[in-house]
């Protein structure tokens, strides 16, 4: 082995695609949360928001019954005719064939995490074979998660080479990656990730920040980190890939926040729900509630909104 | 390490369309959001002098206009000879009699109170900075009034501490102390002048720049609820003779100045053989130096920073950047990138990054320097942002192509104007940010810790950025090389020039 190519995969990708400065990355998105977002301005940011989400609900305990009523809030957020629908919902493989039935003939899509969510700790053909069981149930969008042990082994060809595979058994669907920030840790390896998995995916295909199973989910920083590494991918192979951050974004606040970093790092073609997700299940009622008062002056009593599906 | 636009124009070479671009456009335009605090202005303001506010004797008053807006905030009285020899005298009587005279422990106390009464009024003080300099209020907010406070909060921590400033030597006031402070943070600027001064048992005459008297004044406000002794500050309004008379007054032990060099080298004529001391704050002229490994969208916020807080109005301004030649391609395309998105407009709209330029003369000025860029030869770079109709508004601007010997890398411009100029080597980065008259601060960005150490010691500057930019705090010195002054203020260093010590 040459000196050269002994260096660790680390440094070699460092060398590639820059590293990162924390304190620069926490001062940045400090900014955004000094953005006013006032009036017509926040209604049409809220209900942006809504169209983003991916209404998620993945727990042991989850029922057929739990999956359809939770797709029955996907479609019909809120009496307001005014608020759209969801993006997705987002499900285990298990549940695919329940809800897909639920929102046939829709605009809402069913996303499946697969890839044994969240661990991802299974021999790779039993993960392939839950992607291709979840596309064959019907499932439009599959969120995998990368193989954390071998990124931080430092074994970066086969971190790749297996989101790859992901990607062949996905056929048409859209693949969403999840990093798992929290056990990256580092803002450098969130970008190293980053980069990993927009040079295998797709137009169309999106990084994700977490499973939400962990302790640190979405922060604007991350957030951050993950959409300059968008952006740079974009502007160096014009191919367009989309974001989501998912855990931790419970309030609306929160999420005009997120979208304001959407605004000002990758513009205006990013604020879609084609190419940026919320995986969420609380914030809605908050982006509903926010809602309301914008239109009637006051906050409405959580009774006035149908159930949260993390209240089951 | 190819650069991103090479990578580009291969992208497009393959496919045959068009270079990916962003879209920084109105598909999600923000409503405004407008401060609402009242600034509760009067119509007004009058001399503070031994502790009362007094009509100027020569009966004159001239306006403050509002920069973002050109219309007038306010009547200010114009101090002349006889009001600044009523303010010496006051405050010679102050400094002798109590000031001086009192314990360090009980001036802390006042030095508290000053802090509080001004953490306490910080959104009205806020709205006015604002509304009087045209900063966006989001820096006033954020920056300029909590730095003010924290000021007095430090210098209060050392006023019954002073035995500690120069330990086995007495540290002793020096009497009155004459200063004159500039219009980019008037609030911030008095309170580093003051806060130190008083601390150490000095009085004061201290005059803001004609066109920010307002805030300065409205601080009378504030001495006079906190109890402070009549005469310990006393506040002149007026512009250029008011600051000669300041300046040459001969009961003045000290002069401190903050402003151009052009004027500070003046005083520093006027002031030999008389004895007073002096300390300068002059211009600037910072080179903001990035190495091919430093994190490139962390540096760029630091460059935006760096030269486009408070409208570039900033003497330690990173107005020159120095790049290093394999990144500069996509620095500079990284840097156009991000000044799409900074909101140029009303300094009171909370999501304004940019506000109004100070005054019609600073707008010709930056204008003029603009198109002397531009003439010789340097390419221009403004986003296309919507300007205010009223106001004094220029867009945040980049020259590309710039070089040692064009008058826009040489010449302070205080505006939202940034030079690049690129650079090969370690030693020809040094060779290139020391080659101005000026040296008050300096930025470094890069991964490697010892290249920082090495150009800490080698640039000739007073304050060295490594890895950010523009961060003060009251606790450490501020000051500069050759033409941009001497003297520093804040830290034991700071105090030390409001001493003598025995």
């Amino acid at each position: 082995m040459s000196l050269l190519s002994s260096r660790s995969a680390f440094s070699r990708l460092a060398d590639e695609v820059g590293t990162v400065d924390a304190v620069g990355v926490e001062e940045r998105v400090a900014k955004y949360t000094t953005r006013s977002i006032k009036k017509a301005a926040k209604v049409q940011g809220l209900k942006l928001a809504v169209s983003m989400l991916d209404l998620t609900t993945l727990e042991g305990k989850d029922t057929p019954g739990k999956v359809a009523s939770l797709c029955q809030k996907a479609l019909h957020p809120h009496s307001d005719p005014d608020v759209p629908p969801v993006a997705a919902v987002c499900v285990y493989s298990a549940m695919v064939r329940h809800a897909a039935r639920h929102v046939a003939d829709s605009a809402v899509k069913v996303a499946s995490v697969a890839t044994a969510f969240p661990s991802g700790q299974t021999p790779l053909k039993i993960r392939l074979a839950e992607v291709r069981a979840a596309v064959a149930d019907g499932a439009d969008e599959i969120d995998m998660v990368i193989n954390r042990g071998a990124f931080l082994a430092g074994e970066f060809d086969r971190v790749q080479d297996e989101i790859a595979a992901v990607v062949q058994a996905c056929g048409s669907a859209a693949l969403k990656v999840i990093l798992e920030v929290s056990e990256l840790e580092t803002y450098d390896s969130i970008r190293f990730a980053s980069f990993l998995a927009l040079r295998v995916i797709r137009e169309g295909d999106f990084i994700k920040t977490s499973t939400g199973k962990t302790g640190l989910n979405a922060t604007l920083g991350n957030n951050q980190v993950m959409i300059e590494a968008i952006r740079d991918h974009y502007l160096d192979t014009g191919v367009a890939v989309g974001m989501k951050p998912a855990g931790g974004i419970r309030t609306a606040k929160q999420a005009l926040q997120f979208l304001v970093a959407v605004k000002e790092t990758l513009g205006d073609a990013w604020l879609t729900s084609a190419r940026y997700r919320f995986g969420a299940s609380s914030l809605l009622n908050d982006l509903l509630r926010q809602i309301e008062k914008e239109k009637s002056g006051a906050y409405q009593a959580p009774y006035y909104f149908t159930e949260a599906a993390e209240s089951y | 390490m190819t650069t991103l636009t090479a990578e580009r124009k291969k992208a497009s070479g393959r496919n045959g369309r068009a270079a990916p671009e962003l879209i920084f456009g109105d598909l999600w335009e923000f409503d405004p959001a407008p401060e609402t605090a009242d600034p509760r202005l009067k119509p007004r303001y009058d001399l503070f002098i031994g502790g009362e506010f007094v009509p100027p004797r020569g009966g004159k008053y001239f306006d403050s206009i509002n920069p973002g807006n050109e219309q007038k905030l306010a009547e200010i009285a114009l101090a002349g000879p006889a009001d600044v020899d009523a303010a010496y005298a006051a405050a010679q009587r102050a400094q002798a009699e109590v000031w001086g005279r009192m314990p360090g422990r009980e001036r802390a106390k006042y030095l508290f109170r000053l802090a509080r009464l001004l953490q306490d009024r910080a959104r009205e003080f806020a709205v006015a900075e604002s509304l009087d300099g045209g900063k966006p209020i989001k820096e006033s907010r954020d920056f300029d009034l909590p730095m003010a406070a924290a000021h007095f909060f430090y210098h209060a921590g050392w006023a019954d501490k002073l035995e500690y400033v120069a330990p086995g030597r007495t540290a002793r006031p020096l009497g009155v102390i004459g200063q004159v402070i500039p219009w980019n943070f008037p609030l911030l600027m008095m309170a580093w002048k003051l806060a130190p001064a008083l601390a150490m048992g000095n009085s004061v005459v201290i005059k803001p720049a004609e066109t920010t008297s307002i805030t300065a004044l409205k601080f009378a406000e504030i001495i006079r609820d906190s109890g402070l002794p009549p005469g310990v500050v006393n506040i002149v309004a007026g512009a250029g003779e008011t600051g000669a008379a300041i300046v040459n007054h001969p009961a003045a032990a000290k002069i401190a100045f903050t402003g151009s060099t052009e004027v500070g080298k003046a005083i520093q004529r006027a002031l030999a053989g008389t004895g007073k001391k002096l300390t300068l704050e002059l211009g600037g002229k910072a080179a903001n130096i990035v190495f091919e490994d430093a994190p490139l969208d962390q540096a760029v916020e630091g460059i935006v920073n760096g030269i486009f807080f408070n409208q570039g109005h900033v003497c330690c301004a990173g107005s020159r950047l120095l790049v290093h030649e394999p990144v500069a391609d996509v620095v500079v395309a990284k840097l156009r990138q991000r000044i799409r998105v900074l909101r140029v407009g009303d300094p009171l709209d909370k999501n304004t990054d940019i506000g109004a330029i100070n005054s019609r003369p600073q707008l010709e000025k930056i204008r003029e320097l603009v198109d002397s860029g531009v003439k010789e030869g340097a390419e221009m770079y403004q986003p296309p942002c919507r300007l205010p109709s009223k106001g004094f508004y220029f867009r945040p601007t980049l020259f590309t192509g710039v070089t040692q010997s064009h008058r826009i890398a040489r010449e302070e411009i205080f505006g939202p104007v940034l030079s690049i100029l690129t650079f090969r080597t370690v030693e020809e980065a040094v060779e290139k940010a020391n080659n101005t008259a000026y040296g008050l601060s300096a930025g470094v960005w890069t991964d490697k810790g010892s290249r920082i150490l090495k150009l800490s010691t080698e640039l000739k500057a007073g304050v060295v950025w490594a890895n950010t930019y523009n961060k003060f705090d009251p606790s450490s010195p501020f000051g500069g090389y050759k033409e941009s002054g001497f003297g520093r203020e804040g830290g034991r260093q700071g105090l030390l020039d409001y001493c003598q010590l025995t």
